[in-house]
């Protein structure tokens, strides 16, 4: 992977290709795609030069939703952001939560309780479970699949909004984690149902593959489609499950073992040739371990606080210092880096957020594909702009 | 992984004209950091990712920071002699820290699964020196994070394939994340002001003539 060549300066002068005389065979169309088409998953915007339905250069463009989160985040309390990093990826709010919480639990020596240790993992895992089924509907929909995945998919996230609905008040979002523990602890009942919702998820997504995994349209769309090398995916930051598509075994759950991940049985899923279709199966094989790590925090979740008693909700003021902390997102490396002066406010708020960074490759992935798989390709990437844009 | 003395060390036997200092970190938990100088940066970076025992062939984060211009005042203390008797007075030396701005990058090794180390590299100062080469060429994950960094900060990647503004709009002014930014208050010009925005945007006319009154 070192040896990989340094970057050449793109070529931004695209001509249209020549017939046997040498002579231009047609005329390029540029087509500005978005921001309001609907399978670019919100607010996004890709430049498409087209020569007849081949894409032969691609430029992303965003920021329709940018609030300059980061300068929001300088001017108000640590613990004032943590509703605000529910906004950031609306589909994933207690994965943003865990991270945000993390971070700075690192920077101010914050322990966690077990039981709040627990709890947050059942929540990242349950986030993990309902953003892949909603992905899968999603890009699924972009090819033609009107609806129906779509409406699976919607019908078992709603099971697992209800349980974050019933423990944290809110659907989306959850606003659930605090620094040195959860805001909240659960009941048993709510032990129960989660337990029922993982059980009867095994079943869902042997019926959601069924009718998918090998179906002949998916399989004609996606395979050696949107290839992206294995080089070129770790030069270019990719993470989550992109990465792991295109071969390369890297789990922040693994690597780091933040939180109590070294507890848990699971693997990895690795895919082998870097296209879409190795993207979906990622994504399904790590759901059935999700549901393995859900089965085990379940049965495992100790009794006790849920809250560390040295935490301070009011007048919190980390000691000066800079910290980056990160986690494995549904999407990819969801990092903060945080630098504190000693003020009630972070003097540097930083998120790095992972489908910003996967976007960087789209181009990459595109050209020479038709203009009907470029839509396929980003919705295997998972983006959501709430992210993109901050 | 190496301690980053050792980092240090070997990147000095390696690039004997780089200037590198180790940047303390007050956070236990969190990592020191190295602090390379620009005209270097580019060679330090392909070192890190080139060498075997490193590798660091992911680079995870790029992130700019502002640090204005600021008064640094120490309390030092001074024997002077006063009325003829030598005594030690506490005086107030004030130092002027130039400002800067600041490329954070943090490392990691997908392959050795280790890291960070954190890179730093630092502008002149904050208003016509503000280029630094841009890593890019070496890692593409910076391509958009070091484009994020030149939209919010202004500072000027050198050898980037494609440095455009790439959060706020292409005629936009101004950098929003410095510390010293202040945003107009009419952001957005309403062909039909009401309201409040009305009553906001009136500040910027000039007065209305008075009606001439006619007999």
């Amino acid at each position: 992977m070192s040896a990989l060549a340094e970057m050449p300066p793109k070529n931004f002068e695209v001509t249209p290709k020549l017939d046997a005389q040498g002579e231009p065979m047609g005329e390029l169309l540029e087509v500005s795609m978005g921001p309001h088409h609907p399978s670019t998953h919100g607010v996004f915007r890709m430049d498409v030069v087209l020569d007849g339905e081949e894409v032969v250069k691609l430029k992303p463009v965003f920021g329709y939703l940018h609030r300059n989160h980061e300068k929001i985040g300088e001017n108000i309390s640590y613990l004032a952001t943590m509703p605000y990093t529910d906004r950031l990826d609306y589909f994933c709010s207690m994965t943003n939560n865990w991270g945000y919480a993390l971070t700075i639990e690192k920077l101010a020596g914050l322990g966690v309780p077990e039981r709040a240790e627990y709890i947050r993992v059942i929540m990242a895992e349950l986030t993990r479970l309902q953003n892949h089924t909603c992905l899968i509907g999603f890009f699924v929909q972009d090819m033609g699949a009107l609806g129906t995945p779509m409406m699976y998919a919607f019908r078992e996230r709603e099971k697992i909004l209800d349980l974050f609905e019933s423990v944290s008040g809110a659907r989306m979002m959850c606003n659930y984690m605090r620094f040195g523990g959860v805001r909240v602890d659960v009941n048993d009942a709510w032990l129960a149902q989660a337990k029922k919702v993982t059980d009867e998820y095994s079943f869902f997504l042997d019926e959601f593959e069924k009718f998918l995994t090998a179906n002949e349209i998916l399989l004609a769309r996606t395979q050696f489609v949107g290839v992206l090398p294995k080089a070129l995916a770790v030069s270019a930051a990719i993470t989550g499950p992109m990465l792991r598509a295109a071969g390369v075994n890297y789990d922040l759950r693994k690597v780091d073992k933040y939180g109590i991940y070294s507890r848990f049985d699971f693997r990895v899923p690795v895919g082998e040739h870097g296209d879409i279709y190795d993207r979906y199966m990622v994504r399904v094989l790590e759901m059935r371990e999700s549901i393995k790590i859900l089965q085990q925090a379940l049965r495992d979740i100790p009794a006790g606080p849920v809250m560390d008693p040295k935490a301070k909700l009011r007048g919190f003021r980390p000691k000066a210092g800079e910290v980056y902390g990160r986690v494995e997102g549904p999407k990819g490396e969801l990092g903060f880096y945080v630098i504190s002066d000693g003020s009630p406010n972070p003097y540097r708020y930083r998120v790095r957020p992972p489908s910003f960074i996967n976007l960087t490759i789209l181009e990459d992935m595109c050209l020479g594909h038709k203009i009907s798989d470029a839509v396929v390709i980003l919705g295997s990437v998972d983006i959501v702009l709430g992210e993109v844009d901050r | 992984m190496e301690t980053l003395e050792q980092i240090k060390l070997r990147l000095e036997a390696a690039l004997p004209l780089t200037k590198l200092d180790i940047v303390p970190n007050e956070c236990p938990a969190g990592d020191r950091s190295l602090l390379v100088d620009a005209a270097s940066g580019f060679a330090a970076a392909k070192f890190l990712r080139d060498d075997a025992l490193l590798k660091l062939d992911y680079c995870s984060n790029v992130t700019g920071i502002d640090w204005p211009e600021k008064e640094i005042t120490e309390k030092i203390k001074v024997k002077k002699t006063v009325d003829g008797v030598e005594k030690e007075v506490e005086e107030v030396k004030k130092t002027l820290r130039p400002g800067f701005l600041e490329a954070v990058y943090h490392l990691y090794s997908m392959e050795l699964k280790h890291g960070p180390v954190v890179l730093r590299l630092r502008t002149a100062n904050r208003t016509d020196r503000t280029r630094l080469p841009s890593l890019t060429p070496l890692w593409r994950g910076a391509e958009f994070q070091e484009r994020e960094i030149y939209d919010l900060y202004g500072v000027i990647f050198e050898g980037h394939p494609d440095l455009r503004r790439i959060l706020m709009w292409d005629n936009f002014v101004g950098f929003p994340m410095r510390r010293d930014y202040v945003s107009p208050d009419d952001f957005e010009y309403e062909p039909t002001p009401h309201d409040e925005v009305l009553t906001e945007a009136k500040k910027h006319y000039p007065a209305e003539p008075k009606a001439e009154v006619k007999p």
